[in-house]
């Protein structure tokens, strides 16, 4: 039975892993390839590091940072933060990258897309929408640069846009629910997953197992990616996955 | 030396990085002569069947043909194990290579598609390139049309029904899933195929 995936997420910040509450207050949670390594040995089913200084300023260090953590990882491996452009991405992909995930860059030119998706194919892009609640009920915005910018797109329909010109998958982050552990938000999870036929990985609020199994089950997420929980020792994979499989959602257990 | 083979079709670096922590001698190569003198062949392929139309326009389907006739192992994945039936519904017009039987085909309307994630096989114990692989081991799929399961299926996987997750026939051999992103058990099926 295909499973739902767990995704480990490293956000890194000058070639160190750091994790804030809603996109703020940032603490240093140690080494990229490490942390990488660690977290597919205790059972991630896949790593993604988001480069999270790059939409504002140069770094140097990510491709370097890319190299050294891939050169371990023998699961799927997705890289954003800052790419802008196909040669941004054909970089990465040398490095080791498997998927490349773009944000800002494809607001401002939903073509960077299809570039990569032509070249690379649609399974190695990755679109990732920051979404943010709207005053207005059920209805949600796409953020740039980091959250710090409306696009004043309406998520679900930049979602459908996204796989029109070739997404293959979509990332989608709650900013209300990031870094809180009170669980993902499952209605705007839903209201994307519905909407779009490529795997949808819900991101932001996950504090423990019950919200992996709300999101599945209620958001209809294909995947679930969380950072901080595994970071700090709160909550080991292996216990996690164990404790997901346990209320009946597949997942790849043993691994 | 096993030349994996570059028609410009995505990203091959992981299945050099994989072959490198094998210990392997390798390399990415689009030179038909290096296919021609490689030891075993590799080809993956990411993407569209439309895309394997560059192997027959730069003469690398040819070397792929040549050695194969000369008994040179081989190994397809994903779009590259596809490319070795007959023909795709993804791109009719583009013609497989055709050692194996068989037409690729779109998954049903009743699953969501692409099919991406980890699945599980359910493997024949007698393949040589699933030595040591048990059923029901999670390996990662990222595609969306597939092959049927026929006379040469050594592994399948249930997605909105049966296909080949694996074939082999003699000295091809052929994966839909990314080995080298299976973790620990891709490994083992790649270092299976090294060591033939």
């Amino acid at each position: 039975m295909l499973t739902k995936r767990i995704i480990a997420c490293l956000d890194v910040d000058g070639g160190r892993v750091v994790k804030g509450v809603q996109f703020e207050n940032l603490r240093d949670a140690g080494d990229p390839a490490e942390l990488a390594k660690a977290h597919s040995t205790s059972g991630a089913d896949e790593i993604v590091l988001l480069d999270i200084s790059a939409a504002h300023e140069r770094r140097a260090t990510l491709l370097d940072t890319v190299r050294r953590a891939a050169r371990q990882l023998f699961i799927p491996f997705t890289v954003g933060g800052g790419i802008r452009t196909l040669e941004d991405a054909a970089a990465v992909f040398s490095a080791g990258a498997d998927k490349i995930s773009i944000n800002s860059a494809a607001l401002a030119d939903p073509a960077v897309i299809t570039r990569i998706a032509e070249r690379f194919g649609s399974q190695a892009v990755v679109v990732a929408i920051d979404a943010k609640r709207c005053e207005e009920a059920s209805r949600w915005e796409a953020y740039t640069h980091g959250g710090r910018a409306t696009s004043n797109r309406d998520a679900v329909e930049w979602a459908q846009e996204a796989e029109d010109c070739g997404a293959g998958e979509i990332l989608l982050t709650s900013m209300d629910r990031d870094g809180t552990g009170v669980g993902f938000d499952c209605d705007l999870t839903r209201a994307v997953a519905d909407s779009v036929g490529i795997p949808v990985i819900a991101s932001g609020g996950a504090g423990g197992a019950r919200h992996f199994v709300e999101v599945f089950r209620e958001g209809h997420a294909d995947a679930a990616l969380a950072a901080s929980i595994f970071h700090y020792g709160f909550s080991r994979l292996v216990d996690l996955k164990q404790e997901i499989g346990s209320q009946g959602v597949p997942v790849r257990w043993p691994c | 030396m096993i030349a994996i083979v570059d028609y410009g079709a995505g990203n091959l670096v992981s299945v050099k990085k994989a072959l490198d922590w094998l210990g392997q001698e390798c390399a990415i190569t689009s030179d038909p002569g290096q296919v021609e003198k490689a030891t075993k062949i590799v080809l993956p392929g990411v993407g569209h069947f439309a895309s394997t139309a560059a192997l027959a326009r730069s003469g690398l389907r040819d070397a792929i043909a040549d050695a194969i006739g000369r008994g040179v192992p081989f190994l397809g994945i994903c779009v590259g194990m596809q490319w070795m039936f007959e023909r795709s519904r993804e791109s009719p017009e583009t013609p497989g290579l055709g050692v194996l039987r068989g037409e690729c085909e779109r998954f049903p309307t009743s699953v969501k598609s692409p099919h991406v994630g980890w699945n599980q096989l359910e493997v024949d114990p007698s393949s040589r390139l699933l030595r040591g692989v048990p059923s029901l081991s999670f390996v990662y799929f990222t595609h969306s049309f597939r092959a049927p399961v026929t006379g040469t299926t050594v592994a399948c996987c249930d997605y909105g029904g049966r296909f080949s997750a694996a074939v082999e026939r003699d000295h091809l051999f052929g994966v839909q899933f990314h080995p080298e992103k299976s973790g620990e058990i891709g490994l083992k099926m790649l270092g299976n195929f090294c060591e033939l």
